[in-house]
């Protein structure tokens, strides 16, 4: 039974990654699981500098999952560089950063050392709804997208590159045809949906930034659609994400064209989470008679 | 470092009207737990609610490899944790929190807690009433919301109740019968956990007085284990103010470290 899968250049030994800011550095995880069975690991969100992140709460459930405000606090490339990449690579895994910045020079000084660094690849955040300047100023637009991505390509020359971008737009193929457009290796998504909740005696939002990326099983169907769109729209590989808690949820998305997929706040519920879907999707592999886990990729029959 | 097993519900008590005190069989979290930790509950099986419950650990029992927690019903997480029953396996994971009560030789320390903020502090005054003189202030809003009086009481040199209307033992807030309390003599530390504005004013008086002084945070917590970021706190220890969170780097800090 073949579970390897290579995406854009980066080849896994199994479909399952754990996705940005829900898995920190991959510490506080190994004292629950075991890191070396992972298809990969994406970083938190890492800038070219410390950001403090927002203030508190930043954190709220909501029906079928939660919202987030963290605003990408990170200790910035050079720390993460310096502490947890070393600690990270003892690990049998592929390392894959996601990178985050504030103006289109940021993400182009950044990705300048990420491309000296020991890394399998990089996830270039054009999509994260909770800070006030870049990310998602860039990736609502096709031309917005491509600017960002071939200015970090021109310098990102030695990794895959992959975006990630946002559901919270009018049409995903607009972004993601933007970034292959600028010679990206692949495109994730879908990041966190824009939300808010209300305290209703304080009548004031929850986050102390009002607003808030949504996440968890109650998105799940609109990654599922977004990723089916985007894999019909550009020829590069899709990293689907949104809502993955076992084996059966990363199939749907592999069905709808994603090479490989990435579990996100289904860390926090379970930490065991990326483990038992691996395990689901070879279950689901046993019970289908399937070989090799490629040949499901983007074979969903439309009604 | 913590672990993630399912415990049988051994025990489950009535503390008061809508709060419950579980007793798990959890030798593994039980053999590593400390004073002021906490737990991350799987209270869904179905996946709604959809987070795990932080509930902080009530009383430690090593050698019979128990562990007891009460919780108050708030929502619809605890409504569903209450709905188990003796036998019941749950999904628990810790003990989790880098930062717990520090439990030195103090000669005379002071404890404060304030409505349900009083549960962290039984296994913390049980462990120092061992070589400590102990003093315990709980503050509660009336009459019909003091607990476990006795359970205190026992772990404890002298135990003061209050209650904010007067329907019970003293009337008033608890800190003022501390504050009192200190202008004869002061303790080498004290502890507390509670309502924000009662941490506030311990910590305040705590600064001015020159008191060390442990505060128990809570804050919206997702993963509980440092990696979400969520629980974001403010640290003023360093050069620059920066934030830390309450699952790893507490929930137990220095007061002078954290503002409240």
């Amino acid at each position: 039974m073949k579970t390897e899968v290579n995406l854009c250049g980066i080849k896994m030994k199994n479909p399952v990654t754990v996705a940005s800011g829900t898995f920190g550095y991959g510490r506080e995880y190994d004292e629950y699981i075991d890191l070396n069975k992972l298809g990969g690991i994406i970083t938190k969100g890492t800038s070219l500098k410390l950001r403090p992140g927002n203030k508190p709460p930043r954190i709220c459930e909501v029906p079928g999952g939660m919202l987030n405000s963290i605003g990408l606090q990170n200790p910035g490339v050079e720390y993460f560089a310096e502490k947890d990449l070393p600690w990270l690579r003892k690990f049998d895994t592929k390392i894959i950063v996601n990178a985050c910045g504030s103006t289109i020079e940021e993400y182009v000084e950044l990705c300048k050392i990420l491309n000296t660094l020991d890394i399998d690849g990089v996830e270039l955040n054009l999509s994260c709804p909770n800070v006030k300047a870049g990310c998602l100023a860039f990736g609502t637009s096709y031309e917005g997208v491509k600017e960002v991505t071939s200015q970090v390509r021109k310098v990102l020359t030695d990794k895959p590159l992959i975006v990630k971008l946002t559901p919270n737009v009018t049409d995903i193929t607009a972004p993601a045809k933007g970034a292959e457009d600028a010679g990206a290796d692949g495109v994730s998504g879908i990041n966190t949906l824009l939300g808010m909740k209300i305290d209703i005696d304080k009548r004031r939002p929850v986050l102390a930034n009002n607003t808030g990326g949504y996440s968890g099983p109650g998105i799940r169907a609109v990654g599922v659609r977004a990723v089916y769109q985007m894999a019909q729209a550009v020829n590069i590989p899709v990293l689907g994400m949104g809502g993955i808690m076992n084996g059966d949820d990363a199939i749907e998305y592999m069905l709808a064209g994603a090479t490989a997929v990435s579990i996100g706040a289904g860390n926090f519920v379970d930490p065991e989470t990326s483990i038992k879907t691996i395990e689901g999707i070879e279950n689901y592999m046993k019970k289908h008679n399937i070989d090799d886990i490629n040949s499901i990729i983007g074979t969903v029959q439309m009604n | 470092m913590g672990v993630k097993v399912n415990c049988e519900l051994v025990k489950k008590e009535v503390v008061a009207e809508g709060i419950y005190k579980f007793t798990v069989k959890a030798p593994a979290i039980a053999s590593k737990a400390k004073a002021g930790q906490f737990l991350e509950i799987k209270v869904s099986k179905t996946g709604a609610p959809f987070l795990r419950r932080p509930i902080s650990i009530y009383n430690i029992c090593k050698e019979e490899g128990l562990v007891e927690f009460i919780f108050q019903v708030k929502g619809e997480g605890t409504k569903l944790l209450a709905e188990e029953n003796v036998g019941a396996e749950i999904d628990i994971m810790g003990p989790l929190g880098n930062g717990s009560f520090d439990i030195s030789d103090y000669k005379k320390v002071a404890i404060i807690g304030g409505g349900i903020g009083t549960y962290p502090l039984h296994e913390l005054a049980k462990e120092l009433n061992e070589k400590s003189d102990v003093t315990v202030y709980m503050g509660f809003r009336n009459k019909d919301l003091v607990t476990l009086e006795d359970e205190f009481a026992k772990v404890s040199n002298r135990l003061v109740i209050t209650t904010d209307d007067g329907s019970y033992k003293e009337k008033g807030f608890a800190i003022n019968f501390l504050k009192e309390d200190c202008k004869k003599e002061k303790p080498d530390m004290i502890y507390a956990c509670g309502p924000l504005p009662m941490l506030k004013a311990v910590r305040e008086f705590a600064l001015e007085e020159n008191i060390p002084c442990q505060v128990s945070l809570e804050e919206r917590m997702g993963c509980g284990i440092g990696a979400c970021l969520g629980c974001a706190i403010k640290i003023i220890s360093g050069e620059e103010p920066r934030f830390g969170h309450v699952c790893k780097d507490g929930p137990v800090f220095n007061a002078k470290d954290v503002e409240i």
